[in-house]
């Protein structure tokens, strides 16, 4: 479309175009994105669902069961790691994945959305993001989940971009680790800062949806936020700064 | 000679008790103020079962309902929501009693193909326990929520284009009773601007219709919203509501009832103030001790959890526009007192309720809808109060919202309204931005919130009484900042607003007072200048 060009790139002049509407030298004034959380927000499964269907599904039964082993001696140290921040327990959960080659994993993935997220989208989760795509905005799915899973989901919903976490390969052979930044938390603020500028988006005119409280960092930069099937914590604050609280999970 | 409901003060008047929100307060008025009270409530029907009966048995215009009936048609019934009436009837609600005779006519008739629509345009949903209070146990065990729900305005799937006026509006209603072969609407008509073409063309559209009328120029065109030959708003309905009519078949049931709004323990708020017994008097006063006593959240509780007794009066059914003239005659029947001559100051009361606040709080938008839109509106023929007078009204005017129902109204009321207050301004850059508010919608659509762009209806609402009144001066405001926001001044008594709005008022102002609740209208008669022929 001729004024996004226009807003992003400044060849108005350059092409001698001139523009006589008003709204759309408005649209084109506020380009605006929309900021997706995923896990609660447009999915009801979390990064657990994903990483077990992956453990489970191994090359040969007697993986699976080592890799279930491994993940059940795990599971104090994910449990602790919950109660510190989210980024520590992505770091926790990322681990389980170490030793899987990443042929692997990229074959897997659109399994994965068939099988475990496609299921779990939120009613209302394709609907809420048709509408902001109506109003011409950007919609950028900002997880702490894995960038192989998260680009066919952000296919699946009709998401443009995908700010997602990246394991770490060595040797086609994932370490365990993310490569920094690790979404999560205050990064995601950060993320979404950089993005904004990147994409000359307009933060005071774009939206933020998220479901949890560890995420009032990035619900907080933006003009628009809004609380989503919230937790308690966040649906406290969501009332205290009047700003909107939605449940994609009920049917209209 | 003056109507009995219309009294003059004099130096020995009790003081009016007027409601402030969910409080009743006394207010010292001067001697020759002049209070309207309503009138007394019309009897009811002595068996309304047998008059639901006869009226679709022998509707205007139109084929009794049984007639239309064949085995195998698709048939919605759509109804009015819970805004109307107010405050929410004792059971068995209207719409019950009308639903259970229709359906077994349905019954006998081998129609077993119809859906029930709450015809809620874009109001709020009604939740499943106020949804059963209007239709009964039995019907809503049996239909709630597949064949029972409410209209979803932004359904895009389930609407369907029916046709344009002559003037390029748009008519776009719900698609199942577009498809239908038949669609009946159930209707309960508190005040004139109700029914008629208001109910399936407005009760089933969505913004894209709304907005050819529910607009700050249309606004400024009524003269009253309730009397609906004057009322613009009333003129581009009837226009989409006729060619609604000539595209769906619609069989319009129409019931008014009387203005019985509280039970026989506090029938005595109905009444002159002077002709108290001692017993009211004492009640009154008992209940005023309780009430200033219990917290403000318990005191909303209170009042929200007793319903009104009100009757049926009427019903009448048939083709939309025959039916609803009767009705119309019903309602003014009720409501209507004869007054003589503008008042230059016009003071009332607020309540703790409205249509668009059932089971929550009166927001400071709503407060604005009651004091403008409603009460100046309450007239036939000329406005109550003259041009550039002044209104005061009661009303703590707190800055509390319902979040679950009104979250677009906190920012309509804190980002914009200190922006502007000029309705055109805000019609024109940013009613577009609610309208699509990817949140909010889905708030109104998946929750029990108000449309984003209800908010500016309800702006738009007060429009013609901004346009009219000079001033508002709010008596027992808790804060200064909502009135400001509002373009409202505040006085901490009544005598000080009486003193404020005198210094803008002609000397030896007439004042008047409204007494409501319950709903009284003013069929204002111009006073005859000497000298002039009648």
């Amino acid at each position: 479309m001729p004024w996004r060009v226009v807003a992003r790139y400044g060849l108005c002049a350059d092409e001698g175009v001139l523009f006589k509407v008003d709204p759309v030298l408005d649209a084109a004034r506020t380009m605006a994105a929309s900021y997706f959380d995923v896990d609660g927000t447009l999915v009801r499964t979390n990064l657990v669902h994903p990483t077990l269907f992956y453990l489970l599904n191994q090359a040969t039964p007697g993986r699976t069961l080592a890799r279930l082993g491994g993940a059940l001696l795990r599971a104090p140290l994910l449990a602790l790691a919950e109660l510190r921040d989210r980024r520590a327990f992505n770091e926790e959960l990322y681990m389980l994945f170490r030793g899987m080659s990443e042929d692997r994993l990229h074959a897997l993935a659109d399994e994965v959305v068939d099988k475990v997220l496609r299921p779990a989208i939120y009613p209302g989760a394709r609907d809420l993001i048709r509408r902001c795509k109506d109003l011409g905005h950007e919609v950028v799915i900002c997880s702490g989940a894995l960038d192989f899973l998260m680009r066919p989901l952000a296919r699946e919903l009709g998401a443009d971009e995908v700010i997602a976490n990246h394991l770490e390969f060595h040797d086609r052979i994932a370490s365990g680790r993310m490569i920094p930044p690790v979404v999560a938390g205050p990064t995601k603020a950060l993320l979404i800062r950089e993005h904004a500028r990147r994409g000359g988006h307009d933060l005071d005119a774009s939206f933020a949806y998220s479901d949890s409280y560890s995420d009032v960092p990035m619900l907080s930069v933006v003009g628009h936020p809004s609380a989503v099937n919230p937790d308690a914590a966040l649906e406290r604050l969501a009332h205290a700064h009047r700003w909107p609280v939605v449940h994609l999970d009920r049917t209209p | 000679m003056t109507h009995p409901c219309v009294v003059t003060l004099d130096r020995k008047s009790a003081p009016r008790v007027l409601f402030a929100g969910n409080r009743l307060i006394e207010v010292d008025l001067p001697a020759g103020t002049r209070v309207i009270y309503p009138k007394p409530p019309l009897e009811g029907l002595r068996d309304p079962d047998a008059a639901i009966r006869y009226a679709i048995n022998h509707p205007y215009n139109r084929e009794p309902l049984y007639a239309l009936l064949r085995p195998g048609m698709k048939v919605v019934i759509a109804m009015d929501d819970i805004s109307l009436p107010l405050p929410p009837m004792k059971r068995p609600d209207v719409r019950e009693r009308v639903l259970t005779i229709v359906l077994q006519l349905l019954a006998d008739h081998g129609v077993d193909d119809f859906e029930m629509i709450i015809a809620t345009s874009v109001h709020r949903k009604m939740t499943g326990p106020e949804v059963r209070h209007i239709v009964g146990d039995r019907i809503f065990d049996a239909y709630w929520p597949k064949r029972l729900y409410n209209h979803d305005a932004e359904d895009r799937d389930n609407m369907a284009f029916v046709g344009e006026t002559d003037l390029g509006e748009r008519v776009v209603l719900n698609k199942k009773a577009v498809e239908a072969d038949l669609v009946i609407y159930v209707n309960l008509n508190l005040v004139p601007m109700d029914g008629g073409h208001k109910s399936v063309a407005v009760g089933l559209c969505g913004y894209e219709s709304l907005k050819a009328h529910h607009n700050p120029k249309v606004m400024r065109k009524c003269h009253s919203y309730m009397d609906p030959k004057t009322s613009e708003l009333n003129t581009v309905v009837e226009r989409m509501g006729k060619v609604t009519n000539k595209v769906l078949k619609v069989f319009t049931i129409e019931t008014t009832v009387n203005n019985r709004m509280f039970d026989r323990a506090l029938s005595f708020l109905h009444k002159n103030e002077d002709d108290w017994s001692g017993n009211e008097r004492l009640a009154f006063k008992g209940m005023q001790f309780a009430l200033d006593r219990t917290p403000d959240e318990a005191r909303q509780k209170i009042f929200e959890r007793v319903p009104s007794p009100f009757e049926l009066t009427g019903v009448f059914a048939g083709e939309t526009e025959a039916a609803h003239a009767h009705t119309l005659k019903r309602c003014f029947e009720q409501y209507c007192v004869p007054v003589e001559g503008q008042a230059d100051i016009l003071v009332s009361g607020i309540p703790y309720v409205s249509p668009y606040n059932v089971n929550a709080f009166l927001n400071p938008l709503l407060v604005q809808v009651m004091a403008q839109g409603y009460l100046f509106n309450m007239y036939r023929g000329q406005p109550l109060v003259k041009k550039g007078g002044t209104i005061i009204i009661t009303h703590p005017c707190s800055d509390r919202f319902d979040h679950a129902q009104h979250a677009p109204y906190v920012e309509f009321v804190h980002r914009l309204l200190p922006e502007t207050r000029d309705a055109m301004e805000l019609h024109r850059r940013f009613e577009h931005e609610f309208a699509a508010h990817p949140a909010y919608l889905q708030m109104y659509r998946r929750g029990n919130a108000y449309h984003p762009v209800h908010a500016f209806f309800m702006w738009y609402w007060g429009e013609a009484g901004r346009q009219h009144v000079g001033r508002v001066i709010v008596v027992g405001a808790d804060n200064a900042y909502i009135p400001q926001v509002l373009g409202y001044e505040t006085a901490r008594s009544m005598h000080e607003a009486l003193e404020m709005a005198k210094d803008t008022a002609p000397p030896s102002p007439q004042i008047t007072c409204m007494h409501l609740p319950p709903i009284v209208m003013a069929d204002m008669v111009m006073p005859r200048s000497p000298g002039v022929a009648p």
